[in-house]
C-alpha cells in the first residue's frame, strides 16, 4: 500500500502540465487559455458547418418572401390551371401548366436516355469488365459531367439537332428532342457511378450463390445483383431525375424560350429554368410582377426538387443498413 | 446430354451478347465526349489566337474576343474559393471530428444532402433576392462568387469529411496518447494527412464553378461588358484595393452563351472558341484532381 503516493505522483505532474486527467488541484492559467482555445475553435468550426444551414433558410426564406407577393397578385388556382404563361405580356397570364410541361418532357426524354443506358453500363462495370478496364472507363464517363453545361447546350444546338433534324425531318431548329437527348447523355455517369457503387456493394456470396445454382453472369446480375441492390440504384434513378429537373443551360439554348403547352417532344418549348434565365437576361425593375414571377416559378422547381431529394435521402439511408 | 450443352451454350450466349450491349452502352458516353470535343475543335480552333484572348466583346463577330470574361472568371473564382475552402473544410472537419450524435448534427447533415441536391439556378434566385436586393452586394463579382461558393459548398464539405474517414482510428489515439489536445490533433496530422482527399475535391468543385452559368445570370452578369475591373494594386498607398469586388462583371459561359443564342454563324464560332478555352480548362483541373488522388492512393498505405 505504500507505493501508493509514489504512484500518485507522475500523474499529478502531468495533469499540471495541462495533459487532462482532473486530479482535483486547481487548473494552472496555461491549462485553462488552452481550454478557451480549444472550446473557440471548437465553436468557430460549429458555426462553418451551422453555416449550410443558414443557406438553406437564405434559399427558402427568399423564394417564399418573393412569391408572396406574387401569389398576393395571383391566385394559386389560376396559377396551377391556368394555360397560358406571359407574365410579361401587357396582358399578363399565370399558368405554370406550359413550364412544367416543357420541364416534363425533357426530363423524361433525358431519362429514357440515361436510366437504361446507365444501368446498363452499371451492370457492365460492376459484374461484367475486368477491373483494368473499368478503372480507366469510370473516370473517363464522369468526365461527362464535369463539361459544362452550357457546352452541352451549344452541343445540342450545334450538333445533335441537325443529326436529329435527318432522322425527323420537319424538326425545328429548337426542339425538347435534342435538348433532352443530350442532357440524358451528360447524367449517365450520375446514373452509372452510383449504381456501380451500390451493386459493388452486394455481398460476393450471392453471387456465388447463384453460380452455385447453374446461373450465368447475366441472368446474376439481373436476378440477384440488381434487385439486392435495387434502393441504391433506385436513389441514383432519383438524383437523375432531380438533375434532369433542375439543368436550365442545356434547355435554355437548344429547347426554345416559348412557353407551349405540349407534351411532343418534337416541339420547341420552355422549361421552368429557361423562362428564369429568358427574365433574368432582361432587365426588370425589382418588385415588378415579372420579377416576382421568376420566384414563384422557382418555388416550383424547388418544391419539384425537393420531393426527390427527399425520397433519395431516405433510400440512401435504407441502402446503407441492408449490409 | 445435348439438351445440356444446348442450355448452356446458350447461356454463354447470352453473356456474350451482354458484353457487347454494355461495351456498346458505355461507348455511347465516350463517342459523345470525343464527338463534342472534335465538334468544337472544328469550328472553334479557328479563332483561337491571342487576339481573341485579349480582346472586348464586339458588335462584329471577327473582332470580338474573350477579354473581359476570362478575367471575370478569374476574379470570381477567387472569391469563391476564399470562401468556400475555409468555410467548406472546416464544417467538414467540424462533422467528422467534433460532432456529437444529436439532433442539430442531424440536421446539418440532411441539410447539406438537400443542397447538393438543389438546382443551381435556385442558387441564383436566392442571391439575387438575399445578396442583391436585401444585402445591397449588386451585381458584383463579390456576389457572383459568393453565389458560386455557397454552391460548391456541399461538395467541399462531403470530400473533407470522406478524407478525414479514410484516416484510421490509430493515427489519432497515438496522438492524443501523446497529450495532444483535439486541436493538436487535427492541425498537425489529421490535416495534413488528408491534404490529398480534400483538394481533389475542392478542385472539382472549383472547376463546377467554372462551367456554371444559370446562377450568375439569375443574379445579372452582364452579357456585354468593355471594361476590365479595377487592378487590386494601386500605385498610391495602402497599395492594395478591393474596389474590384464591386464591379460588374461577365464570365467566360455567359459570354459563349451570349454568342451562342446569335443567329449569325459568325458569333456561333466565337461561341466555339470560347467553349474550347472552357472546356480546356475545366478538363485541365479535373486531370489535376483525378491526379493527385492518383498519387495519394499510391503513395499512403495505412
Amino acid at each position: 500500500m505504500k507505493e501508493i503516493p509514489a504512484l500518485e505522483h507522475p500523474v499529478a505532474a502531468a495533469a499540471d502540465l495541462g495533459m487532462g486527467s482532473p486530479s482535483g488541484n486547481a487548473p494552472s492559467v496555461t491549462k485553462r487559455l488552452s481550454y478557451i482555445k480549444e472550446r473557440f475553435i471548437e465553436v468557430l468550426l460549429f458555426l462553418a458547418a451551422f453555416s449550410s444551414v443558414a443557406i438553406t433558410v437564405g434559399i427558402v426564406g427568399t423564394l417564399l418572401y418573393e412569391s408572396a407577393s406574387f401569389f398576393a397578385y395571383v391566385s394559386l388556382k389560376e396559377f396551377l390551371t391556368g394555360t397560358l404563361w406571359t407574365p410579361l405580356f401587357a396582358s399578363p397570364r399565370f399558368g405554370i401548366l406550359p413550364l412544367i410541361t416543357g420541364t416534363l418532357v425533357t426530363t423524361v426524354v433525358a431519362l429514357v436516355v440515361a436510366l437504361p443506358i446507365g444501368t446498363v453500363v452499371a451492370i457492365y462495370l460492376s459484374e461484367f469488365a475486368p477491373s483494368s478496364v473499368r478503372e480507366i472507363v469510370k473516370p473517363a464517363l464522369e468526365l461527362l459531367s464535369a463539361v459544362p453545361t452550357v457546352v452541352y447546350g451549344y452541343f445540342a444546338l450545334q450538333f445533335m439537332s441537325p443529326l436529329l433534324q435527318k432522322l425527323f425531318p420537319g424538326l425545328p431548329t429548337f426542339n425538347m428532342l435534342s435538348a433532352g437527348v443530350v442532357m440524358g447523355i451528360m447524367i449517365i455517369p450520375y446514373v452509372s457511378s452510383l449504381s456501380e457503387d451500390a451493386m459493388r456493394a452486394v455481398p460476393m456470396s450471392l453471387r456465388e450463390g447463384a453460380y452455385a445454382m447453374g446461373a450465368n453472369r447475366i441472368i446474376t446480375a439481373l436476378k440477384v445483383v440488381y434487385p439486392a441492390a435495387l434502393s441504391g440504384i433506385v436513389a441514383s434513378y432519383i438524383l437523375a431525375i432531380s438533375r434532369a429537373i433542375g439543368e436550365t443551360m442545356i434547355v435554355a439554348i437548344a429547347a426554345g424560350m416559348q412557353p407551349n403547352l405540349t407534351l411532343d417532344p418534337r416541339e420547341p418549348a420552355a422549361t421552368i429554368t429557361a423562362f428564369i434565365v429568358q427574365v433574368s437576361l432582361g432587365d426588370l425593375p425589382h418588385g415588378s410582377i415579372g420579377y416576382q414571377s421568376i420566384f414563384a416559378a422557382g418555388v416550383t422547381l424547388f418544391i419539384m426538387t425537393l420531393i426527390f431529394n427527399i425520397l433519395g435521402y431516405i433510400l440512401r439511408k435504407r441502402f446503407r443498413e441492408v449490409y | 446430354m445435348s439438351d445440356f450443352k444446348r442450355i448452356i451454350a446458350k447461356r454463354k450466349r447470352q453473356d456474350f451478347i451482354f458484353n457487347i450491349v454494355g461495351i456498346m452502352c458505355t461507348l455511347v458516353g465516350i463517342v459523345t465526349l470525343g464527338a463534342l470535343l472534335t465538334d468544337l475543335l472544328m469550328d472553334g480552333l479557328t479563332r483561337l489566337n491571342w487576339t481573341f484572348l485579349t480582346s472586348f466583346p464586339s458588335r462584329f463577330a471577327a473582332r470580338a474576343g474573350i477579354l473581359s470574361s476570362w478575367v471575370g472568371t478569374l476574379l470570381i473564382m477567387l472569391v469563391t474559393a476564399l470562401t468556400a475552402v475555409p468555410l467548406g473544410v472546416s464544417a467538414g472537419i467540424y462533422l467528422e471530428e467534433y460532432a456529437r450524435k444529436n439532433w442539430v448534427t442531424n440536421l446539418i447533415e440532411i441539410n447539406i444532402a438537400n443542397l447538393a441536391g438543389v438546382p443551381s439556378i435556385i442558387y441564383g434566385l436566392m442571391a439575387l433576392g438575399l445578396l442583391v436586393y436585401q444585402f445591397k452586394l449588386g451585381q458584383s463579382v463579390l456576389t457572383g462568387g459568393l453565389t458560386l461558393a455557397f454552391l460548391i459548398l456541399p461538395i467541399v464539405i462531403v470530400a473533407t469529411r470522406e478524407a478525414l474517414r479514410t484516416i484510421p482510428q490509430g493515427i489519432r489515439e497515438a496522438a492524443y496518447a501523446l497529450g495532444s489536445s483535439k486541436w493538436q490533433v487535427v492541425r498537425h496530422h489529421l490535416l495534413p494527412y488528408s491534404l490529398g482527399g480534400t483538394m481533389t475535391g475542392i478542385i472539382i468543385a472549383l472547376s463546377r464553378a467554372i462551367g456554371e452559368t444559370a446562377p450568375l445570370i439569375t443574379i445579372g452578369a452582364l452579357t456585354f461588358i468593355a471594361f476590365l475591373p479595377p487592378l487590386p494594386v494601386t500605385t498610391q498607398p495602402p497599395f492594395l484595393s478591393i474596389e474590384w469586388l464591386w464591379s460588374p462583371f461577365s464570365v467566360l459561359p455567359i459570354q459563349m452563351f451570349n454568342w451562342v443564342s446569335r443567329p449569325d454563324q459568325d458569333f456561333v464560332v466565337n461561341a466555339a472558341g470560347a467553349g474550347l478555352v472552357l472546356i480546356v480548362v475545366t478538363l485541365l483541373l479535373n486531370a489535376i484532381a483525378i491526379l493527385i488522388r492518383y498519387r495519394v492512393r499510391k503513395r499512403i498505405k495505412w
